[in-house]
């Protein structure tokens, strides 16, 4: 390869649909592979897990309150992204999200009614995880810390406060397992199945809930934030070039505060989904890994909320559908997703541009040479 | 007297909790002295204590079990490299990839081949490291203090524990007493520089990169084939991160890196039995505070409350060759 293949521009259909999907279809003929390994026939592997993600109603809605989970984390890694910031701390900030729903609603739940219990409730989420990412953003904006390192040790320490908080402070009295009481049925978000059936459709009990419509306002609100408003082109000014934002009066501080700020509210809501949609009480590691993969939902679909929503529907069938496949075939486990998770990281993001120089070959071949710009 | 054992029973279990956490630490050492970040440190000790507990399993022959643990470490570390210096993927993103690879393969592995819910079925005899008693141990124990220190804290380790004490000191003289130290400080400070003098970047960084996988294999091995006695899942529990930690608590530098893992190895030992006693003055300290004392702590240096860690200036930036 005698020339810079990085300077060429390729049209847009190629860098933001060839790729990418190549990308992700690398990482799932390297599942295969590993299927394969095992002794599992990949193809009646990929027809379980459709039929597990889809083939019936409660399937479907299963694998939608998984969507919802990654819609929120995958939102909060896309929006620091944007500011150049690498926000792992996406777990912790979920966790701390939802001891504010905790907090909010043991204390409160007898005494409002819902109609300010539900709204209070994802205020506190947000606000709660928007703190947790707040210190590392104040650290790194004020003191030069790397926010990457700080904020996987605040997962850490999220993790340590909240098995402590549990086990000694937020615990229903009298019981073994660190949970803390349920919910007055006041602080509870409707499930679907219960919303859909005051419309007359009838469809069957999955945790499924109406946090599902919030994430898609989030993804509204995210777009028109990052696209289409002052604050939104600041923060992509400042990602772009930190320098060149200085030099047009914007101040990087205070982006990297807003930024992750807003990137910890996002994840924080996991817990509208997880403690006031699902549980309707407090327990330990209700996140369950989903900030991390909010990570790979953000880098498979390109940062954008459109591809945010794509990305975490199919990391929904993955998941549900990774629960079919560990009940139906016992040599899987559901850890398959957690290693398809892993390399979809991989090939999307850390080799996001492995097969760019190929593309770029084929594309050169196809297209009569005037036609190319170096950009 | 009793006080007296007590703490040689701390002491002798920091040692045992800090040798993982060292090599580790050495291992990152040298990534990220060749500027490459590497927090794939979890993820590779994670699969290397895997191919250590099964290949044990499997032969019973614990040496055969630590070098395919080598083997393993190294292997991730070249798709560390071939994504970060290769490709000039994001150092973060492909350490991350790595971690959640490793911890899901592990244990899909584990149970497609040995059925017993992600674990190794268990070692004894030959497949583990077993502890080795050092020459004089008995005659030295009668010495008050300094001979009982020697018999209760130094000797009665397994060998990877003391390899691991040859580690630091190979790593110190390498880093700063050899040809190729000197080298991979320099293209971890500036790469531009190595690369006018007619050296190869992505080479010195290969390697450093396959010293890193090599130690980290190390480290695994001693959490499957000789700390305990089979692999369970997610048994480095965060450990590849408090390495990390203590890499930067030291600075980047090999000695005070190895105090740093000696530091939190301790504040993990006195965890444990600090548990549910109550102190004078403070009262009862909670477990979790002590756990959770290495990552505040990380947190506070970093922010330049305490003294400065400044990284290796390179470190994170894929190097582009100019044309």
């Amino acid at each position: 390869m005698s020339i810079n293949t990085s300077n060429i521009a390729l049209p847009g259909w190629l860098e933001i649909v060839v790729i990418p999907v190549l990308n992700i279809l690398l990482a799932l003929i390297s599942a295969g592979l590993i299927m394969l390994a095992i002794g599992v026939n990949p193809v009646e592997a990929v027809g379980i897990m459709i039929y597990g993600a889809f083939g019936y109603d409660e399937a479907i809605g299963y694998t939608l309150y998984y969507t919802t989970n990654f819609i929120f984390t995958g939102l909060a890694v896309a929006v620091a992204f944007h500011a150049n910031l690498f926000n792992i701390g996406g777990e912790g900030q979920a966790y701390i999200g939802g001891l504010g729903v905790g907090v909010v609603f043991l204390t409160l739940d007898s005494y409002l009614p819902t109609l300010l219990l539900i709204p209070l409730g994802i205020a506190a989420a947000g606000l709660f995880g928007a703190a947790w990412a707040f210190i590392p953003a104040w650290l790194q904006a004020h003191r030069g810390s790397h926010i990457v390192i700080t904020t996987i040790m605040f997962n850490f320490i999220a993790a340590s406060i909240m098995v402590y908080l549990l086990v000694n402070v937020l615990i229903k009295p009298g019981q073994m397992s660190p949970e803390s009481r349920l919910f007055d049925e006041g602080a509870w978000l409707p499930f679907m199945h219960e919303f859909l059936a005051r419309f007359g459709f009838e469809v069957s009990r999955s945790p499924l809930n109406v946090s599902l419509f919030f994430a898609l306002i989030c993804c509204l609100f995210v777009w028109i934030y990052i696209w289409r408003t002052r604050w939104g082109y600041e923060l992509r000014t400042s990602g772009y070039s930190e320098s060149a934002a200085r030099y047009a009066g914007i101040q990087p501080k205070t982006i990297i505060i807003s930024a992750m700020c807003i990137s910890g509210a996002l994840a924080g809501f996991v817990a509208v989904n997880e403690i006031m949609g699902v549980h309707h009480r407090l327990l330990l590691n209700f996140t369950a890994g989903y900030g991390f993969t909010g990570i790979a939902v953000s880098l498979m679909g390109r940062n954008h909320p459109v591809g945010i929503i794509v990305a975490s529907l199919l990391f929904g069938i993955l998941y549900q559908g990774g629960a079919e496949l560990a009940f139906e075939i016992p040599k899987i486990t559901r850890e398959m997703v957690v290693a398809i998770q892993g390399l979809i990281i991989l090939f999307s993001g850390a080799l996001a541009l492995m097969l760019r120089p190929w593309v770029v070959h084929i594309y050169l071949k196809f297209s009569s040479v005037d036609a190319v710009e170096p950009v | 007297m009793e006080m007296l054992t007590s703490t040689f029973g701390v002491l002798d279990a920091t040692l045992r909790v800090s040798t993982p956490l060292i090599l580790a630490s050495m291992a990152g050492l040298f990534s990220e002295r060749s500027g490459i970040v590497d927090i794939g440190l979890e993820g590779k000790m994670l699969a290397a204590a895997f191919a250590a507990g099964s290949v044990a399993a499997v032969t019973g022959s614990a040496w055969l079990a630590l070098l395919c643990a080598v083997i393993v470490g190294v292997a991730l570390a070249m798709v560390h490299g071939f994504a970060c210096i290769t490709h000039r993927g994001n150092q973060v993103v492909s350490g991350l990839a790595i971690n959640i690879l490793a911890s899901g393969l592990t244990v899909v592995l584990g149970i497609a081949w040995f059925r017993q819910g992600g674990q190794t079925p268990s070692l004894s005899g030959d497949a583990r490291f077993l502890p080795i008693e050092l020459p004089f141990n008995q005659t030295l124990s009668d010495v008050p203090i300094l001979g009982q220190f020697y018999a209760d804290v130094i000797s009665g380790h397994n060998i990877i524990v003391y390899i691991a004490w040859l580690v630091v000191f190979l790593s110190w003289v390498v880093v700063y007493r050899t040809r190729f130290g000197l080298r991979l400080r320099a293209v971890g400070e500036n790469p531009l520089a190595v690369d006018t003098g007619g050296l190869s970047v992505s080479g010195l960084r290969f390697s450093a990169v396959a010293i890193c996988g090599g130690l980290s294999g190390i480290a695994g091995a001693y959490l499957s084939t000789a700390q305990n006695a089979s692999f369970v899942r997610e048994m480095t529990a965060g450990q590849g991160y408090i390495a990390l930690a203590a890499l930067i608590f030291g600075k980047w530098r090999p000695v005070p890196a190895m105090f740093a893992c000696l530091m939190f190895g301790f504040l993990d030992a006195v965890a444990i039995r600090l548990q549910g006693v109550v102190l004078p003055v403070i009262g009862e300290i909670p477990v979790q505070a002590i756990q959770a004392l290495p990552y505040v702590l990380t947190v506070v240096l970093l922010a330049g409350f305490i003294g400065r860690a400044t990284a290796p200036k390179a470190v994170g930036t894929p190097f582009v060759k100019e044309r």
